[in-house]
């Protein structure tokens, strides 16, 4: 009995870190729906968004003043890329802009760190990393009150893009510029506000994401690599899909832990670090378009 | 498909120019680097750089398959040398090096497998395995490292034909010969049948494929000949640049620092590599000079080393939407305009 129990404590708690992939995730999805760009500097985004907010707090802002002046900065970073990277870069290849995106990461990590020095920060969001001592009473599982927030948080604000895409008149022009630019912008859609928003969602979930992350390892430039991590949940939901996204992080997170606790340590351990990519790879062999994906159709 | 790179063709005229350079290399570079702090920190790691740009550049630049594992593959090639070295000291150094150049091929063809399916940014994160795949593999088998728990392994020395190559002049000339002969192997592959299979990928796959070039055998042949090059360079980075075996020095870092080589340097020419390989080891070593006799230490080394990192992200993004083709199109171009002018002025023969 108690084995099962831990099985199901390590599935619990791989689905809870998995949403803080699926939060770093699903900025890469909102920029590629909007722009069919992949965005590489996501990574970035999270580390420059984070750090730049406990910067603020150094400075004396309180928590939700840091918090807004942060995503009026992520707004500022969207409309700079916007206007200086992507529109120089609109008909081009989408690897060169890919790699323009490479080195608009570089861009931010050297931005962000020039300004707020290279040691690592503690970020304490008064959410202890820690067991909830009532579901230990009620069910017997250890699940941290950190990897709950952060559920519950990647739920919340899946739950308000969806909505936000879906009934309000900026999501509505959203989908018509992911589905054709040039027509949405033939009827009268503007074409810069909607990219602006979207960059603008994007640094806001990379705030939260970083947030998250940052209350767990402490704010630091290994959160660029942990945001790697993102890409093998993207390939496996589908570049294109945000249920993708959550789904796709929920299944690396369980399987990285399972995967660990089981089969690691017949190899030593730390298999966490290349696991989710094979598992990425062996999902490529068998639906390329990921689960959500819309299905690639090339042409000579 | 939108604009891709145009094939800036050698000719003979180039490989004359080439063989100038290697003159200059052997014959006249002994003659006025006097110091060991050139070769050990300028000459040895620009050129084992360029010789894995080199290898990046046939992945990328000319079969076009977007990989990012160079690094990944340079350490598969330096502790395979490392390995052969200590257990088959039999072998004459030249031919370790070429089977630890193999065993890192091998590990390309097998992560080179998933680009026959996928392709831009998914490859990408399926190489991306290989790096931190073959990373894990070395740290977590003791057997890779000998057993050595200090973390710190001595490389052993190059030896060949009895007679030791150790001081920093010396393994310049062994890493000078090897770089050649590689180089003028890779210069020959991209203008012959191979070269321009990979090409016709780069441009139109299906289209290729439809042509009758074999997808499986082209991007493979890819994966394995820059994973050799890479291993190659690996090998050389670590015996004579590192002199010491760690799996932390072939990092993500160093992938990211190879693909800047060639992007900067330009996609798709073997020159490129070696110029961005120069710029990329150059540039930090020119920022920290300049901030030091300005400022007087005045700026954090941190702070340098952050606005490193901002000046390639900008370099990357202004080369992207300016001239895609990197500094060696730009070296290209201000060659012609200077040959253009003095024709013009000569009334001498037009040249394209």
């Amino acid at each position: 009995m108690t084995e099962i129990l831990f099985f199901i404590e390590v599935v619990v708690a791989g689905l809870l870190a998995g949403t803080m992939y699926s939060l770093v995730a699903l900025g890469f999805v909102l920029i590629y729906k909007a722009s069919a760009t992949f965005n590489f500097a996501q990574g970035a985004m999270v580390f420059f968004a984070v750090l730049s907010f406990v910067g603020f707090m150094e400075l004396g802002l309180p928590f939700i003043g840091a918090f807004f002046v942060t995503i009026l900065l992520m707004g500022l970073v969207g409309f700079c890329t916007e206007r200086l990277v992507l529109e120089p870069l609109l008909n081009e290849s989408e690897d060169t802009v890919l790699m323009a995106t490479i080195g608009l990461g570089f861009v931010l990590e050297g931005l962000a760190q020039a300004a707020w020095g290279v040691e690592v920060r503690r970020l304490d969001l008064g959410i202890g990393d820690f067991p909830i001592q009532w579901i230990i009473d009620s069910t017997g599982l250890f699940i941290s009150a950190l990897d709950l927030t952060a559920g519950v948080v990647a739920a919340g604000l899946i739950l308000g893009l969806s909505l936000l895409f879906r009934y309000t008149k900026m999501g509505l022009g959203l989908r018509a510029v992911a589905d054709d630019a040039g027509a949405a912008s033939s009827i009268g859609i503007p074409l810069n506000n909607i990219m602006l928003m979207v960059w603008t969602a994007a640094g806001v979930v990379a705030l939260v994401a970083g947030m998250m992350w940052g209350a767990r390892a402490g704010v630091q430039f290994a959160l660029v690599d942990l945001a790697l991590k993102a890409l093998p949940v993207l390939i496996i939901g589908g570049f294109s899909s945000i249920p993708g996204a959550i789904v796709a992080g929920l299944i690396i997170g369980a399987s990285e832990k399972v995967l660990e606790v089981y089969i690691g340590p017949y190899f030593g351990g730390g298999i966490e670090g290349w696991a989710p990519y094979v598992l990425a790879i062996f999902f490529l062999l068998w639906r390329p378009e990921g689960l959500f994906g819309e299905k690639i159709i090339r042409r000579v | 498909m939108k604009s891709k790179p145009v094939i800036l063709c050698y000719s003979r005229n180039d490989i004359t120019n080439f063989v100038v350079l290697m003159i200059l290399g052997f014959a006249i570079i002994p003659f006025i680097v006097p110091t060991d702090y050139w070769y050990t920190s300028i000459l040895i790691p620009w050129l084992c750089l360029s010789l894995a740009a080199i290898g990046q550049q046939i992945v990328m630049g000319y079969a076009g398959q977007l990989a990012l594992g160079a690094a990944g593959f340079m350490a598969a090639g330096a502790f395979a040398l490392f390995n052969l070295e200590l257990r088959l000291p039999f072998l004459p150094f030249p031919v370790a090096l070429g089977i630890a150049g193999l065993i890192a091929a091998a590990f390309g063809i097998i992560f080179g497998l998933p680009s026959l399916r996928v392709r831009g940014i998914y490859l990408m994160v399926a190489t991306l395995a290989s790096q931190f795949f073959i990373i894990w593999m070395i740290d977590k088998f003791g057997w890779f490292k000998n057993y050595d728990t200090s973390g710190i392994i001595t490389a052993q020395d190059i030896v060949i034909f009895n007679k030791p190559f150790t001081t920093p002049f010396e393994m310049y000339l062994v890493i000078m010969v090897v770089v050649t002969v590689l180089t003028i192997f890779a210069i020959n592959m991209t203008r012959g049948r191979t070269g321009r299979n990979w090409m016709a990928v780069r441009d139109m796959d299906l289209a290729a494929e439809s042509m009758g070039i074999s997808l499986l055998k082209t991007k493979l042949q890819a994966f394995a000949i820059s994973a050799f090059f890479c291993g190659v360079a690996g090998a050389l980075f670590a015996f004579t640049y590192l002199k010491s075996m760690e799996p932390v020095a072939f990092d993500i870092k160093l992938s990211f620092r190879i693909l800047f080589m060639v992007i900067l340097g330009g996609l798709g020419t073997i020159s490129g590599a070696f110029i961005g390989a120069a710029f990329i080891l150059l540039f930090p070593v020119v920022l920290n000079t300049f901030g030091n006799e300005f400022f007087h230490g005045m700026i954090d080394a941190t702070i340098i080393s952050s606005i490193e990192l901002v000046v390639f992200g900008v370099l990357i993004i202004v080369f992207m939407i300016y001239e895609p083709l990197g500094m060696a199109k730009l070296w290209e171009n201000l060659k012609l305009r200077i040959r253009s002018k003095f024709s013009n002025r000569f009334g001498g023969e037009q040249k394209a």
